[in-house]
């Protein structure tokens, strides 16, 4: 659907209101985008920023309000309703189906690439590789999704909306799986685009924010609490806004090295999910009580190496010792007993088992140790005892804790994660995108923990794209690119700057 | 609230009964029944008289004992199609036991048959969790040929090595096995009809089930793995394991089933036993949502099914096969009717138009910024 609608001059949405089960996700909702126009759509997870956006996407449809273009009201019963009309949305929640490949993706939206019997890849292709260069967003047009990482798939949702033609661009925190150089070159060339689009911005990140948006719009509670210019109001301000109240993250201060090494990883060799060598010869030192910040854009073998640590993916050659003994291709049950903690990156479906209560989650690597079961039989009242002081300790917000953990919100699941690992007093901690998709409050809480398991003497591993986690919390700082470990540098002396040109593959000594 | 759930669930089963029964007396009109005649046969029939009832019961065991295994290998991830196929094993094998050592006292060729027909289903079953486990063979696919390989065998052994020497001197050469020992007969818990103590081990077994699969480490881990193979994975759960244990599990489920089928029913081997109780046990499974207090009375209700069934035959003129139609349809409004039961944006719609005209005179403009 290549532009075929008149330019958009004026989005309005006045008095949107939509309701789930349980909840009003949007209240009475009003905004407005003009051409050429940023807006930034801000709230913590919940607010109903997602809703709002998938309304005017044509995904749900409002209990009532109106939508108007160029005042002209309309109504979009479909995505493709939404499409032809030059509105394009990225979803948080990639909206790709695994086993196709990028172009088969592409042209699954693309009406006029489909023919009687015959559909036109080759076009996709062209147009993929046009929108791709044009905007220099690389993708390979014939990789499969599943093979692809998050940050990959980020690209091939904007590749894929770009090529639908989209005017009005609905980005829903496009910025999370970036480098820092990444992010500014995306803001840049979406300040760029701004001459031909408008664009809603949505995000946590209230630096992006002010260095991207015009105006911004939060939202609370499914209500817009605030409607301004950008420029008036600093990021404190906007924060205070947004989560009702003042927000600090915490950092880590104190730089003092242990040595006691507690995990190292020598000469590591491992094939990732298409069959490459995605970790090449990788040497890592975690020591106790440490953050050890591993930074790096995603796809450079986060998650082979993070699959390896926890027995979950065999490795070809190399070695991993931890606390002293040779651990190399034990299995995940021997990596868990051995005391190595881990926190995945896909929280939904292999930190949890979704349909499980919390209960069952929050014992999911220890149902059979002696304190939840009695011979073969589980200790139900203990199991629950557990779920409920574990609630309380890491205020996991649910209605009961034999509720499904899967229909939690993401900050949540999180944090019957992080309770489940942190409860097992793991000796080593690996953490992969701990904070991705969560709102600052559940951002802090996390922080929070993992510094005081460092405190405890936990190793920490830190697995992040967010340069400002990193920063905040490490004690050293790895930098991974292509399987190997680049360069690791003391938190204290590294800067932005060179870490971003590291995470690009560049050494500049 | 809870007033207007009771009131939409209410809702949704009776309009799910009356769109069945209507497209039922579609059917029976257009081939000539009168459908208010087979409606009332189909569910007085089968209580009418204590034969009726424990005909129903009857039907009802086996379809528990499938049943139980389906929910095992359902709820371990594994679609085990195959129970038709793992009953004929388990009827052969407890068949072969019985009749290898006829002299044996009650208490010990019970439970030695029991077991070589849990055994002989376990090993039908076992096959194709081991090839999905270690090959990565789809279970839907390898238990559907193991059904057609079972069924083979079985007609194979009954009209050859097992076939009872009587009716090679008679020459009728009926498929059937010799007739067992009366010590391998279940006892009769209703004098004069044909019920069984199949019926308490079902019982009994069913709750075993709940037991193992929501009490036990052991169903911990298999419901894990079934329900999220990768998160069990990473919990240290060897998933392929599972998959196997279940899959021997549901199998033998089945096997013993046929077992008991035999032993309180009809005595030997014969062919048609089954009766398709293997495939009916899915969907009593499936209808009983996977768990045993679920299964118990589904199992019950497709005996009533069955019954009925063979009482429309004989006394309002309707053919047997129009009575699976039938079922089929009921079948399909109830899982529908589930489905939307279970719908949580239905019910808000429900309560929310409810209120609305409940209330009422409430003008649609006002009703923006949704009430409270």
């Amino acid at each position: 659907m290549q532009a075929a609608s008149e330019p958009i001059q004026e989005l309005k949405l006045v008095g949107i209101c939509k309701r789930f089960p349980g909840i009003l996700a949007c209240d009475n909702v009003s905004l407005e985008v003009k051409r050429g126009e940023v807006l930034a759509l801000v709230g913590e997870n919940g607010a109903g920023k997602s809703t709002l956006m998938n309304i005017l996407a044509g995904l749900y449809q409002p209990d009532s309000g109106t939508i108007s273009l160029n005042g002209e009201a309309v109504h979009f019963k479909t995505p493709n309703a939404a499409f032809a009309h030059g509105i394009g949305m990225v979803h948080q929640n990639f909206m790709l189906v695994p086993n196709l490949t990028v172009v088969e993706n592409v042209a699954l939206g693309s009406k006029n690439l489909h023919r009687f019997m015959n559909l036109d890849l080759n076009g996709a292709r062209r147009r993929i590789k046009e929108i791709s260069e044009h905007h220099e967003l690389p993708v390979n047009p014939d990789a499969y999704i599943w093979q692809l990482s998050v940050g990959e798939q980020q690209r091939v949702e904007l590749v894929k909306t770009l090529c639908f033609g989209a005017q009005l661009l609905i980005l829903d925190e496009p910025t999370s799986a970036l480098t820092p150089q990444e992010t500014d070159d995306l803001l840049a060339r979406l300040k760029r685009m701004t001459a031909e689009l408008s664009i809603i911005f949505i995000s946590h990140k209230l630096n992006e924010v002010k260095a991207l948006s015009d105006r911004v719009t939060i939202l609370r509670h499914g209500a817009v609490v605030f409607n301004g210019t950008t420029a008036d109001h600093t990021p404190a301000e906007l924060a205070a806004l947004m989560t009702g109240h003042e927000v600090t993250l915490p950092r880590n201060e104190s730089h003092d090295q242990s040595t006691e090494v507690i995990l190292s990883v020598k000469a590591l060799r491992a094939r990732g999910d298409r069959g490459n060598l995605a970790l090449d010869g990788l040497d890592l030192e975690l020591r106790a009580g440490e953050v050890l910040g591993l930074a790096g854009v995603s796809g450079n073998g986060q998650r082979e190496l993070a699959d390896v640590l926890a027995g979950l993916r065999p490795v070809e050659s190399g070695t991993i010792h931890f606390q002293g003994k040779n651990l190399t291709n034990h299995s995940p049950r021997r990596m868990i007993e051995a005391g190595l903690g881990y926190i995945p990156e896909d929280r939904h479906h292999e930190g949890i088992v979704p349909s499980f209560s919390v209960q069952d989650n929050l014992v999911l690597k220890d149902y059979a140790s002696p304190k939840f079961s009695f011979s073969c039989f589980l200790k139900l009242g203990e199991i629950e005892r557990n779920a409920e002081s574990l609630r309380e300790c890491f205020d996991i917000r649910c209605s009961s804790t034999s509720v499904a953990t899967g229909s939690l919100s993401g900050g949540n699941i999180q944090k019957v994660i992080l309770a489940r690992e942190i409860a097992r007093c793991p000796k080593a901690l690996v953490a992969v995108y701990p904070t991705r998709g969560v709102d600052m409050g559940a951002q802090e809480f996390i922080h929070t923990q993992l510094l005081a398991r460092r405190k405890e003497g936990v190793g920490v591993l830190l697995i992040s794209e967010e340069l400002e986690e990193i920063m905040n919390l490490s004690d050293r700082i790895a930098v991974i690119y292509k399987g190997r470990i680049l360069k690791v540098l003391p938190a204290a002396i590294a800067t932005r700057e060179q870490l971003g040109l590291l995470m690009a593959g560049v050494v500049n000594e | 609230m809870n007033k207007i759930k009771l009131l939409y669930r209410l809702g949704v089963i009776l309009t799910a009964a009356l769109a069945a029964a209507l497209v039922g007396a579609m059917v029976l009109t257009a081939i000539g029944a009168s459908p208010i005649a087979t409606y009332t046969t189909i569910f007085t029939g089968p209580f009418a008289d204590k034969y009726g009832i424990t005909e129903v019961l009857v039907r009802a065991i086996p379809l528990i004992l499938v049943g139980l295994g389906i929910a095992i290998s359902f709820r371990s991830g594994i679609l085990n199609i195959g129970a038709e196929g793992q009953i004929l094993m388990g009827i052969l094998a407890s068949t072969a036991m019985a009749l290898a050592f006829p002299g044996a006292p009650k208490v010990i060729l019970l439970p030695l048959m029991f077991m070589a027909g849990a055994l002989g289903g376990a090993f039908w079953g076992g096959i194709a969790g081991f090839l999905r486990a270690k090959l990565g063979v789809n279970e839907i696919l390898s238990t559907v040929m193991l059904n057609y390989i079972a069924a083979q065998f079985y007609t194979y052994l009954l009209r050859g090595p097992m076939i009872d020497s009587n009716e090679l001197l008679t020459g009728s050469g009926t498929p059937q096995s010799m007739r067992l020992p009366k010590a391998a007969w279940l006892d009769r818990i209703v004098p004069e009809t044909r019920l069984h103590a199949g019926l308490i081990l079902a019982l009994v077994l069913a709750f075993c089930v709940y037991s193992l699969l929501w009490r036990t480490t052991w169903g911990y881990r298999l419901r894990a793995a079934g329900a999220e193979a990768k998160a069990a994975r990473y919990a240290g759960v060897h998933v392929e394991r599972s998959l196997i244990t279940a899959m021997l599990l549901a199998g033998g489920f089945a096997g013993l089933a046929g077992a008991v089928e035999v032993s309180g029913v009809h005595h030997r081997a014969i062919e048609g036993i089954s009766s398709g109780y293997g495939f009916s046990g899915i969907v009593v499974a499936l209808f009983g949502g996977l768990h045993p207090a679920g299964i118990v009375p589904a199992a019950v209700f497709f005996g009533v099914l069955l019954v009925g069934a063979d009482m429309t035959q004989r006394s309002a003129g309707v053919p047997a096969n129009m009575i699976l139609v039938l079922q089929g349809v009921v079948i399909l409004a109830i899982v529908s009717a589930k489905m939307y039961i279970n719908n949580a944006y239905a019910l808000e719609r429900f309560a929310r138009f409810f209120r609305r005209s409940g209330t009422a005179k409430i003008p649609r403009s006002v009703k923006t910024g949704g009430q409270p």
